[in-house]
């Protein structure tokens, strides 16, 4: 059964070949069906081998050698586990929906860039299947290339807007530093251990020293920066909102960006033997979470909100990783997926309806008009703000829950985190489906729900982030109920067993906490919608604080001074000395030279036949002296010279 | 008689060939010139097989060594024959082109 996992990636390639070589002459109807068809059968495939590791367990298939030199190996291989099938599942479940809603999405586009779309989502989903799969780090890291590449390729994707494709530069370039700590940390493998398979280098773990170990965490560490948009390489996340909606809701919220976390998780028996890199990622994750929430309260662009929301949520989840709450961690990754993805498609389905305005100002009272799409809108909300019993507050509870037991400050800082995630998220709820309608009477007149490929996906994914969070109920509700703890267990049995029962909070003490931290969200959302309800468009200036956290505390700015412009100077002087004057004058030079030695030689042609005889005859007696080098003649020479 | 008469008397012929190629605007001057260069060497070339056939006739009387002199001066004639009348083609080619012989006319090589 298992022997089938090929097929998974196997089937969005074969859309990627066919949407891709075909775009010009297949109908869209044709594209949308190849495209959404081929995820939906690597779904089908994805729950066949779930429910087959779940009764027997993990297995590696092997499809053939890949590398094969003197000293290691690396077999192109699967390794089809818990933990991939749990991924497989959200990646292609979400892709699905995804996939579909666009099919509807991008109605407006020309079958060409329809087909092209298409072709790119497949690739994309390809990659990450790749990445998900693979039984060895280089095989990860082929589709951790790839998810770059396809990132670029969808953000870019309007390509004759040149903002677009420096953000889809940014977003590629950023990837790469990242991915540059990835491939380092995959050569030290490689050098100490002779292998990068999952299965050997876990087993052989002993054998690097807590050097090696500390040093590979965190060059992997630094690949998930860059892949999942931690401090410092987030800045490239909220510019990518750029592309397309539907590539927004996929890519930046559902799967790429928690490659870093899936890495991590998969890795987690040398994070855990490296306690220092586990603080770095602890301390990281929770910047990047408060920082980010910082700037989400005052953007006013609807996807920007949500980017920054995503960086913000990816904080927690490397939070989770670095206190060791791996389940937790990849329990979040796939509530987040669940809501993210709903919160992004929702905003797509309102900014259909607003006719591409995007700034949440000039939105409001969009609950009656567009029905599906607000109550779908407010179930994510609440999700993510964490109210209970919806699956934001199971998965971030358990991160933070985790975090107190590491240290008290986590904790406090990260619920500090969570309120600015409540006030935020229902800051944009308010702002856009409350109030009075703020547009012109044009878009008033020409609001209405979206189509049904574009709803159909908002009601599976809200049933699921209502739902989701029972899965993993915690111990405090009751025993044994965390069905994905159990799930997950052998993946994560190394890294139990070197951290040993961690001490359990009082029942009661966790009761408190989760309650207080309710109320205080709860008490969040309250604040801010009624601070929002009112709001009347103005355009003053955010001045002070509000201005700061406005432009980003000014993150990009400092970037440009200290990065890119140096750069851009350096190249500008190799262009223009060393290359212009030095490499150019020298080629240049070369050829002027030719030209007037060629000239000069030219003269020797007058066409007097004299001046020839006479070369010929000085010629001639060269010749004779050189050749016939007698010593009667050279002695004649020297006594008349 | 001693060979460097033969010798001298070739070389200032010779010279006297050289100069008169290099300065002559004639073109027919020229092809004199030239012949008497050939006839010098001619001459020279007899002078050396008669000093080398005297020479090995002391040793035995009937030899034929120094003989290869005079052979090659006939392969000279006849080169400085088929040249002379390949030349004056050539010359009265230009003269009918041109009206002159002078070769400081034809410099249509020229550039």
């Amino acid at each position: 059964m298992s022997k089938l996992v090929y097929l998974v990636p196997l089937f969005p390639l074969l859309g990627f070949l066919i949407n891709g070589l075909g775009r010009k002459s297949l109908s869209k109807s044709m594209i949308s069906l190849i495209g959404s068809g081929v995820i939906l059968a690597s779904f089908i495939v994805s729950v066949m081998l779930f429910f087959d590791v779940k009764a027997n367990g993990a297995s590696v298939i092997t499809l053939f050698d890949f590398i094969k030199a003197d000293g290691f190996q690396i077999p192109f291989a699967f390794q089809v586990d818990q933990l991939s099938s749990l991924f497989l599942l959200i990646i292609t479940g979400v892709g699905f929906l995804i996939h579909l809603y666009s099919s509807a999405y991008m109605q407006d586009e020309e079958p060409q860039h329809y087909g092209r779309y298409f072709s790119y989502l497949n690739l994309f989903v390809f990659s990450m299947l790749l990445l998900v799969l693979g039984a060895n780090y280089v095989i990860m890291f082929i589709g951790w290339e790839g998810v770059g590449l396809c990132s670029y390729l969808l953000i870019g994707f309007w390509f004759k807007n040149n903002d677009y494709n420096y953000a889809a530069k940014k977003a590629f370039i950023m990837n790469r530093i990242g991915d540059l700590g990835f491939l380092l940390a995959v050569f030290w493998l490689l050098f100490r251990l002779g292998t990068v398979s999952y299965g050997d280098v876990f087993a052989n773990i002993s054998k690097l020293s807590s050097f090696d170990i500390t040093g590979i965490t965190m060059l992997l560490f630094v690949g998930a920066m860059g892949k999942s948009a931690q401090i410092p390489l987030y800045t490239w996340l909220p510019d990518a909102m750029a592309g397309p909606t539907p590539v927004s809701a996929l890519i930046h919220a559902a799967t790429m960006v928690t490659a870093g976390i899936y890495m991590i998780a998969r890795s987690n028996i040398l994070y855990t033997m490296a306690p220092a890199t586990q603080t770095v990622v602890a301390v990281i994750g929770l910047s990047t979470a408060i920082l980010a929430a910082t700037i989400a309260l005052q953007q006013n662009d609807i996807k920007k909100v949500l980017a920054y929301s995503t960086v913000s949520q990816l904080g927690y989840m490397f939070l989770g990783l670095g206190v060791g709450a791996y389940t937790g961690a990849v329990f979040h990754v796939m509530t987040h997926a669940f809501f993210k993805a709903l919160l992004f498609l929702g905003a797509g389905s309102v900014i259909h309806a607003m006719h591409h305005e995007q700034d949440i100002r000039k939105m409001g009272g969009l609950k009656k008009y567009l029905p599906i799409t607000h109550i779908t809108f407010l179930l994510a909300c609440l999700a993510i703000a964490g109210i209970p019993p919806f699956s934001g507050f199971f998965s971030k509870d358990e991160i933070l829950t985790a975090a107190f037991g590491k240290n008290p400050l986590y904790y406090i800082i990260g619920v500090g985190g969570a309120l600015m995630t409540a006030f935020y998220m229902f800051r944009l709820y308010t702002l856009t489906f409350l109030g009075n309608f703020r547009g012109t009477h044009e878009q008033e007149h020409h609001l209405h729900e979206s189509p049904w490929q574009m709803t159909f996906p908002l009601i599976i994914l809200a049933i699921l982030s209502v739902f989701g969070g029972f899965l993993g109920i915690p111990e405090v509700f009751a025993k044994d109920a965390h069905s994905l703890e159990h799930f997950l267990s052998p993946i994560f049995a190394g890294s139990e067993k070197i951290t040993g029962e961690h001490a359990h909070l009082a029942a009661s003490q966790e009761y408190i906490m989760m309650g207080v931290s309710t109320i205080l969200i709860a008490i969040m959302i309250g604040i801010a919608i009624s601070r929002y309800k009112k709001y009347q468009l103005n355009t003053d200036e955010n001045t002070g604080l509000s201005k700061v956290l406005e432009h980003k505390w000014y993150v990009d700015e400092l970037y440009n001074a200290v990065i890119v412009n140096p750069l851009n100077a350096i190249a500008g002087f190799c262009k223009n000395i060393i290359e212009k004057s030095g490499i150019d004058g020298l080629v240049n030079g070369a050829g002027r030279l030719v030209g007037y030695g060629s000239r000069q030689l030219r003269l020797l042609q007058s066409g007097q036949v004299g001046n020839y005889i006479l070369i010929m005859v000085l010629a001639m007696v060269v010749f004779v002296l050189v050749w016939f080098n007698d010593n009667a003649i050279m002695n004649f020479l020297n006594k008349i010279l | 008689m001693p060979i460097q008469y033969y010798i001298y008397l070739c070389l200032t012929l010779f010279s006297i060939g050289i100069i008169g190629v290099l300065t002559r605007r004639n073109a027919i001057i020229v092809f004199m010139c030239v012949e008497l260069m050939l006839n010098a060497v001619n001459l020279l070339l007899v002078a050396f097989s008669k000093m080398h056939h005297g020479v090995a006739l002391g040793s035995s009387p009937t030899t034929m060594v120094g003989i290869e002199g005079q052979i090659f001066v006939f392969f000279i004639m006849v080169v400085a024959a088929a040249e002379v009348s390949v030349g004056l083609a050539i010359i009265v080619m230009m003269y009918r082109n041109t009206h002159s012989v002078d070769i400081n006319f034809l410099n249509r090589l020229k550039n």
